[in-house]
């Protein structure tokens, strides 16, 4: 009872979060009502009983990627308005449509065949932490190194593009300047 | 009323679409962003369903795999639109056609 009211609740809740991003027209607004959107799925995860996805939901999306949407926000001139594509309407939502059910086909495919066991099973009397921990450190040890590997290379690459010339503002500068700079540039590759 | 894995899949279905909506109407990459989040957790609450009505971990793995992809891709790619905002000015899609035969 309590989980149906439950699942109801946080469906309509993320729904509606989710259209507002997706609809509206303020960038800040599609910015929060995402960050809620995230918070209310990891109630799901918690009805599931994955508490610790659950518990990472919360802390990367809405701690890390949130926080860095939010830096990069202040890049950006999100006061104006944002402009649409003036697309068919039934067009897109049609393929959305379509392609979702093919998402959904391709889910519950497997799953209707009978002989499916589970590959790597629950444990009985152990928390899911716990036995999140066994899988995660056993079976995919290696996914979970490569998983650090490509984090670390990303922390680079955002450090890189982002990080060049902090000091100095290319929108201020005219186009000389600019030009400027980059001839040394090519003379400091070259 | 019970809630079964019927409930969680239509629920992950609408999410999809409303991230696939997104895609197709935005032209601010920063927004186009925000939609291919969406999508990513749609079926990130797909694979938590059917590994809890399962019994099997592999789900929550993937979504955590899941998780690890999106927050990389969102700092590279945050990375880049910045590179290119102080370049041009603006992230619209429509002005990225320097490479249109």
């Amino acid at each position: 009872m309590f989980e149906a009211v439950a699942f109801y609740l946080f469906a309509f809740l993320t729904i509606a979060m989710f259209s507002i991003t997706v609809m509206t027209s303020q960038a800040l607004y599609a910015l929060t009502a995402l960050a809620a959107g995230m918070i209310f799925i990891s109630a799901f995860f918690f009805i599931l009983g994955a508490d610790f996805l659950g518990a990472v939901q919360i802390i990367v999306y809405t701690g890390a990627v949130m926080a860095l949407y939010a830096f990069g926000m202040m890049f950006f001139d999100t006061t104006r308005d944002v402009k649409e594509k003036k697309g068919n309407k039934f067009i897109i939502i049609g393929l959305s449509t379509l392609a979702a059910v093919m998402v959904v086909a391709i889910f519950t495919a497997p799953l209707i065949s009978t002989n499916m066991t589970a590959f790597y099973p629950m444990i009985e009397g152990a928390g899911n932490t716990q036995t999140v921990g066994l899988v995660l450190f056993t079976k995919y040890l290696i996914p979970f190194e490569v998983a650090a590997v490509m984090l670390l290379v990303a922390m680079i690459a955002g450090i890189v593009l982002a990080g060049k010339k902090m000091d100095l503002s290319l929108t201020l500068m005219n186009a000389e300047e600019i030009v400027e700079i980059e001839e040394k540039d090519k003379k400091v590759l070259s | 009323m019970e809630i079964g894995l019927n409930h969680y899949l239509v629920l992950s279905t609408i999410l999809f679409a409303i991230g696939l909506v997104g895609v197709m109407r935005r032209k601010n990459l920063l927004l186009l962003f925000f939609a291919t989040e969406i999508l990513l957790n749609s079926v990130n609450i797909a694979f938590a369903a059917i590994s809890h009505y399962y019994g099997d971990l592999t789900g929550q793995m993937f979504a955590f795999f899941v998780i690890a992809i999106a927050a990389s891709e969102l700092a590279v790619g945050l990375g880049l639109l910045i590179v290119w905002y102080k370049r041009h000015g603006n992230i619209d899609l429509d002005t990225m056609t320097s490479m249109r035969g």
